[in-house]
């Protein structure tokens, strides 16, 4: 195999989410079809037209101590945490150098979040107009900026190799893992700790989202806000949390013994040039991201079992993504499971792609699909396309070579696609 | 009323384990911010800034470089306090 098209594979996973506080306790309860929405119960809350949110379930401030904690923005803890599993997870034992196994020269951290240190933004901002200038932390900036989560994670392994941070809204933890793939299949590093976070539970983002229409105002049944395909979503529900996963050169991973979940085949990647925040209703720019997988990659549809879709409950996006799988892989798509996890996670925004890749290469790791939770009654033409997995988890073939997708789209119309296969 | 040595120490040492967490009784006359008591530059400025509001200081930026004690820090409370 040519140095410039190694294949990469993933070698740990880490997550801090709505339903868990790490990758195992959230695997747990997506098999279980759990829901992570709670009501918001903040004072705040009581005056916003959306009044429930999937909450993180563990606080990060239970974890990280708290001088380290009060520097960072909550979008950088909840990196952190899910980093540190990943990479203990991944059988390493200290930083990069200190554990001779991985060169830190050659190691890279690519963290995205669709928006960044957004309470920290405006939490100082409060502090400025109450208290005033001498008041406002010095620790603003590196909390605030989109880059701490990685820049910070970067920290915390010793990457050398390079440091990134894409930002595609609500694919940015997707684009961060395609990007991450794409270092170490060309060559600028072996091993690259890479996911998405978000933080966003706050009054503006909920009452900027909530004024967009975009958001499920179910306040009255906040488990089954999240509805995915069902015939009466109305939106869909704020999540925060994180996803982490450690993907590296399969040679580097079988030079030192590594365990690995899964193989990392690439990615497809495309843009609608459509509106900023619409989805092109017939998921032309979805379906061109998928072409580009396969044309890209040596992925057969025929091999492809589950998709982990973008699916955020909202009315047009979610029939446009399974008109694309349905158009790209045509009678393929009937030996694909598709499950939208965000039905209990809650939508991460840009740490969705994180979150939903962990799930993705754990359902072919155990080889079972999550459920999609909260359908009732499931949309014609969600049921003309795909087949949606439905309340319970769905057992995938148990022999041979399997393929899964996780799609993940952002406001701007980016769309990005990535694949994982057994090993 | 100014305070006085003992309460200017105690009252950095509960500064100090605020913001970098180090427990008050090792907040001594003699030790570091930066090498002994974890506080880098950017926390030592939240430290001068808690410490001007307690003890009704004004800490100029300049001065603060020469801060590096928490020995320094008490005798620029007790010489410039109101």
């Amino acid at each position: 195999m040519s140095p410039t098209n190694r294949t990469v594979v993933v070698t740990g996973i880490g997550a801090t989410t709505p339903l868990g506080g790490d990758a195992a306790s959230t695997w747990e309860g997506l098999i279980a079809g759990k829901s992570g929405v709670k009501p918001l119960e903040q004072d705040w809350a009581a005056e916003q037209a959306v009044r429930i949110a999937a909450q993180i379930a563990v606080e990060p401030t239970e974890v990280i101590p708290r001088p380290q904690a009060r520097k960072l923005d909550r979008s950088a803890q909840f990196a952190l945490i899910a980093a540190q599993e990943a990479w203990k997870d991944a059988g390493f034992e200290a930083k990069a150098g200190d554990d001779v196994s991985v060169d830190p020269d050659r190691l890279g951290a690519v963290i995205a979040s669709g928006i960044g240190g957004v309470t920290t933004l405006l939490d100082q901002y409060d502090v400025l107009k109450e208290k005033g200038v001498r008041r406002v932390s010095p620790h603003t900036v590196p909390m605030l900026m989109p880059n701490s989560p990685s820049a910070n994670v970067g920290l915390l392994v010793g990457a050398r190799a390079g440091v990134h941070t894409p930002v595609s809204a609500c694919a940015s933890g997707a684009e961060a893992i395609g990007y991450a793939i794409e270092m170490i299949r060309t060559g600028r590093a072996d091993v690259v700790v890479a996911g998405g976070t978000e933080a966003a539970i706050h009054p503006l983002p909920i009452a900027a989202f909530g004024n967009m229409m975009a958001m499920s105002k179910n306040n009255d049944d906040p488990q089954g806000a999240s509805r995915p395909y069902d015939t009466g979503r109305d939106g869909f529900v704020l999540g925060e949390g994180a996803g982490v996963v450690v993907l590296e050169s399969a040679e580097h991973a079988a030079e030192r013994g590594a365990r690995v979940y899964a193989e990392a085949v690439g990615q497809g990647i495309s843009a609608d040039a459509h509106d900023i925040v619409q989805p092109e209703p017939e998921g032309r720019g979805i379906a061109h991201a998928l072409r580009n997988l396969l044309d890209r990659t040596d992925l057969d549809p025929a091999e492809i079992v589950h998709v982990n879709a973008h699916a955020t409950s909202t009315p047009a996006g979610d029939v446009a993504e399974l008109k694309a799988l349905r158009h790209v892989f045509g009678d393929d798509t009937d030996h694909m499971a598709v499950s939208a996890t965000k039905s209990m996670t809650g939508h991460l925004l840009g740490g969705a792609g994180g979150v939903e890749t962990v799930a993705t290469v754990l359902a072919l790791y155990h080889r079972v699909a999550p459920p999609t939770i909260n359908v009732e009654n499931l949309d014609p033409e969600a049921e003309a396309n795909a087949d949606i997995v439905r309340g319970e988890a769905r057992k995938l073939p148990v022999e041979g070579r399997i393929a899964a997708l996780n799609d993940s789209f952002g406001f701007g119309g980016h769309n990005v696609v990535l694949a994982f296969r057994t090993v | 009323m100014a305070a006085t040595q003992e309460e200017i120490v105690a009252g950095l040492a509960e500064i100090v384990n605020e913001i970098a967490g180090i427990p008050v009784e090792d907040v001594q006359l003699d030790k570091s911010f930066t090498d002994d008591l974890d506080v880098d530059s950017l926390s030592m400025v939240e430290v001068v800034v808690a410490a001007e509001e307690r003890f009704d200081v004004k800490i100029p930026d300049d001065d603060v470089k020469d801060l590096k004690t928490v020995g320094d820090a008490t005798n620029y409370i007790l010489k410039n306090q109101d």
